[in-house]
């Protein structure tokens, strides 16, 4: 138990206010400023005077357009004026009638598939190569990350360009005797979903390598010591000691791999567009959303989309940490609702 | 537990004792982390090649080298006045919602972390909610928001949003920071006379620097690197920041292959620059702000 702290911070569980953290709470500091019901009205004009400002920005650019979007999603609405035509259900009808949505989302379902698949064992392996001592190692480390730091603009603008019909990637390919396998690699839809994935891979795996790296070396070096003294081999060491001990990071990685899926937007618009995208096969539920919304002018269609977004996220979100996550925390999502 | 420790996961103690000195060199892990390193670096160094050749070269060859290192399409971005536009637009919104959201989270997790008062379990619940609310879900609404308030292609239009977006991590990562700074210090303070403020101002502000570095990377990538917000909220091409530079840029010179990726590298430099600088900081931050 000590361990399995030791690789994941508290701070899920320091974030609960009431936890009695370090006697922070429960010490007897001087009376006025840890009585639970004594502050006074300069307490609470300070309270008020710190917090206020962030709770004015944070309302107004984030939680009141979250409320709106609910509110928006029942009617039909151009986006001038107040909305007047409601419309109750139809628009959410319409969605989840709708053909061109139903790709959408298996394709944002591949694409959480796949993200996991392909890049979790692969980040793994790589990190428990590089979790030893290396020439170079901090160099190693950044520039494995230089993709995950590049914008989503630039990678999609510099893909595209090698992807191309007459593009690096084919001219590569037939420089060294290849040729054959050159492809239109965007607009095929058999193959535009795995160039995707293969674009993906490349930008993000650096980030679960260096959360894997990190969480690695968070693990005491005596266990695998001892494994090692009573005569385990090295693979024996990774799979039954450094594994399940990187499982925390592992299960936190997989959960922002899984959201950000969900959410996959400027690759899929910068690549593909907001047309091409859906005849590649590549369209996904938030470049839904802005075709169909703003694009079109649809201002109530488009915030149903969100809605429908939102909700898919949040019960991905909630019974991943129900199942999941509830094994290593009480979780930062959840928390204040117990 | 400290969140100094959580930060900082890797303990320098035990990462010396890692392998008996004088032990054969294994080459594996060499020869995986070049192989990885050239995968992840040829596209970056295609993109800056390319911008040294001519289109002729691109279409006749498009995975060669240059003929000759002709830096005329990089000139000829960096004399054209829309790239250094873009560049300062781009580090004014990523400075500014570095700032506002630094500011605005410390004075709130600051209260969240130190002071004791009814409702402080709801207040904190609500900020770590905003984690559920990608900017996607808003968009929309959002788009009204800043159009209602005349934002609409300012800088502030997106600034505003970006520094709410901020908070919910900046708070969450902050409030554990400030909850570890002693009590002691903070009782030999107001023996010392000093408010509660005053502490705030001389000591917290101090101590947390780590968090307050960390937080602010975060920010200040997320700005520079954002894309949805910018692409509903600017449409005037004298409010682009560098993403929205780069698509526009690149449709509207789509036969000048080499222009293209000339001024694609440019504006990559800074990112890459910052993140040189921050390295240590950045790596740290992001797998910090993770597990928190």
């Amino acid at each position: 138990m000590t361990v399995r702290e030791s690789t994941l911070p508290g701070e899920f569980g320091q974030a609960d206010p009431r936890a009695k953290n370090g006697g922070a709470v429960t010490k007897a500091a001087p009376p006025s400023a840890r009585k639970s019901h004594g502050l006074g009205w300069s307490g609470r004009l300070e309270v008020a005077i710190l917090v206020g400002p962030a709770l004015v920005v944070f309302l107004a650019f984030v939680i009141y357009p979250v409320v709106m979007a609910a509110y928006y999603g029942f009617f039909s609405w151009q986006g001038f004026g107040a909305p007047t035509d409601f419309v109750g259900f139809r628009n959410y009808l319409t969605i989840l009638q709708d053909p061109t949505f139903h790709d959408a989302l298996w394709h944002n379902a591949t694409i959480v598939v796949l993200s996991l698949v392909l890049q979790g064992p692969v980040a793994i392996l790589v990190a428990l190569l590089l979790n030893r001592k290396l020439r170079g190692q901090s160099i190693i480390r950044v520039l494995i990350f230089v993709p995950y730091v590049i914008s989503e603009v630039v990678v999609g603008t510099g893909w595209s360009l090698m992807l191309q019909g007459n593009g690096a990637i084919n001219g590569f390919l037939e420089k060294i005797g290849l040729g054959t396998l050159a492809q239109d690699w965007l607009a095929n839809p058999d193959i535009a979903i795995w160039t995707l994935m293969a674009i993906i891979t490349w930008k993000y795996i650096g980030f679960a390598v260096i959360l894997f790296l990190a969480g690695l070396q968070g693990i005491p070096e005596e266990l695998s010591e001892a494994a090692a003294i009573d005569g385990a081999s090295y693979w024996q060491i990774q799979r039954r000691i450094t594994l399940p001990l990187l499982g925390p990071t592992l299960r936190i990685w997989a959960f922002l791999s899984i959201i950000g899926s969900l959410q996959l937007f400027d690759l899929v618009y910068i690549i593909w567009g907001q047309y091409i995208s859906s005849t590649a096969g590549t369209s996904t539920m938030a470049t839904y959303l802005v075709s169909n919304g703003r694009n079109s002018g649809n201002f109530g269609y488009g915030n149903a989309v969100a809605v429908v977004l939102f909700v898919i996220s949040l019960v991905v979100a909630l019974v991943y940490q129900r199942y999941v996550l509830s094994r290593d925390t009480a979780g930062a999502l959840t928390e204040g609702k117990k | 537990m400290t969140a100094a420790t959580a930060l900082r996961p890797a303990s320098p103690v035990r990462r010396r004792r890692r392998r008996p000195a004088g032990a054969p060199t294994n080459p594996v892990p060499y020869i995986v982390a070049v192989v990885l390193i050239g995968l992840m670096l040829a596209p970056v160094a295609y993109i800056i090649i390319g911008g040294f050749r001519t289109n002729a070269e691109i279409t006749t060859d498009p995975s060669g080298l240059p003929a000759s290192w002709n830096p005329v399409n990089y000139i000829d971005v960096l004399t054209g006045g829309i790239f250094w536009q873009e560049v300062l637009n781009s580090l004014i919104a990523a400075l500014a919602t570095t700032a506002g959201a630094v500011v605005l989270g410390l004075m709130a997790s600051y209260v969240l972390a130190r002071y004791t008062f009814v409702g402080r379990g709801a207040l904190y619940a609500i900020f770590a909610s905003g984690l559920m609310f990608p900017l996607t879900v808003a968009i929309t609404p959002l788009y009204i928001v800043i159009k209602n308030l005349g934002l609409m292609n300012s800088l502030a239009g997106i600034i505003l949003p970006q520094i709410a977006f901020a908070l919910p991590t900046t708070i969450i990562i902050l409030v554990p920071f400030l909850r570890a700074i002693p009590d002691e210090i903070q009782e030999a303070a107001f023996i010392d006379g000093c408010s509660r403020l005053g502490f705030f101002w001389r000591m917290v502000v101090r101590l947390s620097m780590p968090g307050v570095i960390t937080v602010g990377i975060l920010a200040f990538i997320g700005s520079w690197n954002s894309y949805l917000l910018p692409l509903f909220i600017l449409n005037d091409s004298a409010s682009f920041t560098l993403p929205l530079g780069v698509q526009a840029f690149s449709s509207q010179y789509s036969v000048d292959t080499a222009k293209v990726l000339a001024f694609t590298s440019l504006s990559m430099i800074p990112a890459l620059v910052f993140f040189s600088l921050f390295e240590r900081r950045i790596v740290g931050g992001l797998t910090g702000a993770v597990k928190g």
